[in-house]
């Protein structure tokens, strides 16, 4: 006269194996499935019908929306290039749900308008991204920089990337760079300097892990150019004042040219090569780099970021 | 054999929200039923009737104790097909006739579907409905509905029949065919295990009762058995509109009535009354023995813990 | 013991016929017409694809809801009538009563299904003026979404086992919306730590799977859905529906009906 035991041990066991079950069941679909989620949002064609459908929910949505983004590309090395079609209509469904979500501009200067394997080759439409982005948050420097910053490296437009810089310095809470950046643009060159200028800047002002990681390989791309510069440059001086080629860097420093073992920013001590060029010992850490690099040298796919902490 | 053996069977229930209170619904139980009786099981409202019924209905578990039905277990399903259950204030799938409901009900029961037809429309005849299989039991009044739960109580021919307030809902005519089902029931051989607490039907048609109060069993037995334990009462009437003192102090309950006094009082007490009447020179017009009802044997019994009965629910 | 399933199945059914359910039917028609009938009209290109969604997303929701609404009821509105007093009674285990009232709610909500999809095929037609072969698709998506109805109403008849139908409701509602965020959940407890990321990763696992399910845009979209993914979801359906059928039993076994 109580509950059925057979009933009971036999329900609850049948339980267990579901669960189980279940459980492997899950595993196998998801790893039949990665990315088909986000693949979605290729589909979506109107963001905006999107954003009437979500009924009020839109801000929820594109946080849900932004989290896939964040966790999708932190895969990135898995997937090489694949990822970079999705980009621009996540960036542009994220932003239409909430305009005000800022990291997704800062993602379209530093990810969507870059050539590729760097980003996805779409500046025109990370202009537009920026646009929108200005529009919606006017009092938002870090925008006007992300638009000057697309105008100066992928456009090279260097009136409007004055005009952007410019507009952002007359915000009454804008970053003290502004201005800086407004007289560079004004000279109408493209250095060295500016340029570390820039990526300096974002690092220090973004919050975002990818677009830190991005900057820092840049601004060690850029240490790279200006240290092999120097370098080829020393090794012609000491050719011409000795006749031929140094040995090794020792030789340099004998000759009074150089103070100790130059090292790249990764540590690793440069390579001076028989015919006076100057190499990196490992290419494949160093992305973005424009000189040093074995001749022959094809980079990776995907470029190598360092890790952040 | 025994019909029904219920044997320390004992519910209590932890009321509150940490449930903490214990509440005791029946205390434990002891019970026999033989075949073929009708064995009514009387109390007052909140007494555990319905609780006991449930029990063995599988409907509720015990807190301790067992019970047997027709020797096999509560939850045994071969035992559930030889019995018939009616709920008190039953309640059908109001969207189905009364045709399909019972239909339903033969399917579950496992009666053959080449029977299954016929038994319907016997067995709607037999409860007096012999016209409404067609019609949705949203449509049936209150003594309709109940008309239609002893249908599907007894539709698959079981042998032991449980009726919880059977009669309730019912006109005079109802009732009294109700009765008459019931003895019929009877003669075909089944037992008859039914709750009420309207006595005047179990004083009638009982082999024996079983009165329970607060969830208590109080006493068991035929009735005649036990009205006849009580101390009976007479009914004295005499002449005249005058009434001794004294007769109020017997505990006499006396009504006049023009030219006639009619008074009702113990047995015991017949001598004393007689000498008062006397003394007065009163004539007496008749003496006679009252039946002690069921009634009496229940209001003298629980009288005393009436005053503690306190909540019902 | 199947006959009595088959029979209290039978029963369910035919009280959820009767309750009028299938009349949502008739907004659904309506709805579809209309539909096509807009696009067509308008004809900006995209009417296959209006008609796919539209048509698909509306079964779903129609379904789910229904689910929902008779699924809370199920036990608990037989306890509360006491219709149930007069079942339990006969030879009918408590299990059979669950399942019996399981197949009732599914294959009410398959024949549904069976009807809106000739509506969807109805819409198409008259939108494309024939039939193409990535139809098929169509089919898989309406088959995923049946599942969903498998995993809710399950659900849902594990509720009503114990809870009130207003919660049951409420329950079965927030599963169907956190199931369709489930691996969004899955990635979330990915990435905390400690013992917060093993209350996550136990909750993303527990929640029904709706996310795998749903793939009406990609259908519409003409994509192919891997026959592997659908072998899977399927086990998946059936494992999940049984795991909350015995829990559901389980429950109803030991309850006391008042």
């Amino acid at each position: 006269m109580s509950p059925s035991r057979r009933i009971t041990i036999t329900a609850s066991a049948l339980l267990v194996m579901c669960l189980t079950a279940s459980v492997l069941l899950l595993r196998q679909i998801d790893r039949e499935r990665t990315g088909t989620t986000l693949e979605e949002v290729l589909y979506i064609s109107s963001p905006t019908l999107l954003k009437r459908m979500s009924l009020g929910y839109d801000g929820l949505l594109a946080d849900i929306y932004w989290t896939r983004a964040v966790q999708y590309f932190g895969d990135k090395l898995t997937r090489g290039s694949e990822h970079f079609d999705l980009l621009a209509p996540l960036l542009e469904i994220t932003t239409t749900l909430d305009p005000h979500l800022l990291v997704a501009y800062e993602y379209g200067a530093n990810f969507l308008a870059p050539k590729f394997p760097e980003g996805a080759g779409q500046p025109l439409r990370a202009i537009k991204l920026a646009e929108f982005g200005i529009r919606n948050n006017p009092n938002q420097w870090h925008l006007y920089y992300d638009l000057g910053f697309i105008y100066y490296f992928d456009l090279e437009d260097y009136a409007k990337a004055e005009k952007a810089f410019a507009d952002g310095a007359k915000l009454p809470r804008t970053h003290q760079i502004m201005p800086i950046m407004a007289a560079k643009m004004a000279e109408h060159v493209g250095n060295i300097q500016t340029a570390r200028l820039m990526w300096v800047t974002t690092l220090q002002t973004t919050l975002d892990p990818n677009v830190k990681a991005n900057a820092v390989a840049h601004l060690n791309a850029l240490q790279v150019d200006e240290d092999v510069t120097t370098l080829e440059r020393l090794t012609s001086h000491y050719r011409e004042k000795t006749g031929h080629l140094p040995q090794s860097f020792a030789d340099l420093e004998a000759a009074n040219l150089l103070r100790g073992i130059p090292t790249d920013p990764l540590g690793h001590t440069y390579k001076l090569m028989p015919d006076g060029r100057v190499e990196v010992r490992v290419p494949d850490d160093l992305p973005f780099i424009e000189k040093g690099t074995p001749i022959g040298y094809i980079p990776p796919r995907t470029p190598k970021l360092p890790p952040v902490n | 054999m025994t019909a029904i053996d219920i044997l320390g069977l004992e519910k209590t229930y932890s009321v509150g929200f940490w449930r903490k209170k214990p509440k005791c619904a029946l205390k434990p139980l002891h019970l026999r039923v033989e075949e073929g009786e009708i064995f009514g099981f009387l109390g007052p409202n909140g007494a555990g009737k319905t609780t006991t019924l449930k029990m063995l209905m599988g409907l509720v578990y015990p807190t301790a104790g067992s019970a047997q039905i027709l020797g096999m277990d509560i939850n045994d399903p071969r035992m559930k097909a030889q019995i018939g259950f009616l709920p008190e204030q039953p309640y059908f799938y109001d969207y189905l006739t009364a045709g399909e409901l019972l239909n339903y009900y033969g399917q579950l029961s496992g009666v053959a579907p080449k029977e299954r037809e016929r038994k319907v429309r016997e067995v709607l005849e037999r409860v007096g409905l012999p016209d409404v299989s067609r019609v949705q039991l949203r449509k049936f009044s209150k003594g309709m509905l109940q008309r239609v739960g002893i249908a599907q109580a007894i539709l698959h021919d079981p042998r032991i029949v449980f009726l919880d307030e059977p009669m309730s809902g019912l006109d005079p005519m109802g009732r009294r065919e109700v009765r008459d089902l019931m003895e019929q029931l009877k003669h075909e051989g089944k037992t008859v295990f039914f709750s009420t607490h309207i006595l005047s039907d179990a004083e009638a048609l009982c082999d024996r009762v079983a009165i329970i109060h607060l969830g208590e069993l109080q006493s068991v037995g035929a009735v005649a058995d036990l009205t006849s334990s009580i101390e009976g009462k007479i009914e004295l009437i005499w002449h005249g509109n005058k009434v001794p003192a004294s007769m109020k102090s017997l505990g006499a309950d006396c009504h006049v009535t023009g030219d006639t006094v009619r008074a009702v009082l113990l047995e015991g007490n017949q001598d004393a009354a007689l000498e008062a009447l006397r003394r007065e020179q009163l004539r007496i017009v008749s003496l006679i023995p009252v039946r002690t009802s069921l009634e009496e044997y229940f209001v003298r019994k629980l009288q005393p813990s009436k005053a503690v009965a306190g909540v019902t629910q | 013991m199947s006959g009595r399933i088959v029979h209290i199945a039978s029963n369910t059914f035919r009280e959820a016929v009767r309750d009028r359910v299938l009349y949502n039917l008739i907004a659904f028609a309506l709805l579809m017409s209309g539909a096509a009938i807009l696009v067509g009209q308008i004809s900006i290109g995209i009417e296959r694809l209006v008609v796919i969604n539209l048509g698909l997303t509306a079964v779903s929701l129609f379904g789910i809801v229904i689910a929902i609404f008779i699924g809370i009821g199920l036990v608990s509105k037989e306890i509360d009538k006491k219709t149930l007093y007069t079942v339990l009674s006969r030879p009918v285990r408590r299990w059979e009563f669950i399942v019996g009232k399981f197949f009732g709610l599914a294959g009410t909500l398959v024949v549904n299904a069976f009807f809106m999809a000739l509506g969807v095929f109805a819409a198409l037609l008259y939108v494309s003026r024939h039939f193409q072969a990535s139809d098929g698709w169509v089919l898989v998506a309406l088959y995923f979404i049946i599942l969903q109805f498998l995993i809710i109403t399950a659900l849902a008849l594990l509720f009503s086992s114990f809870s009130s139908p207003l919660l049951s409701a409420v329950f079965a509602f927030a599963l169907f919306v956190i199931g369709t965020f489930a691996e969004d959940l899955r990635g979330f407890a990915g990435l905390t730590k400690g013992i917060v990321r093993w209350l996550a990763t136990g909750a993303a696992y527990l929640v029904p799977n709706f996310s795998a399910l749903n793939v009406i845009s990609s259908v519409a979209h003409e994509q192919p859905v891997a026959g592997q993914l659908i072998l899977s979801n399927t086990a998946y359906a059936l494992v999940y529906a049984g795991m909350a059928l015995c829990g559901a039993v389980l429950i109803f076994e030991r309850r006391n009906l008042k």
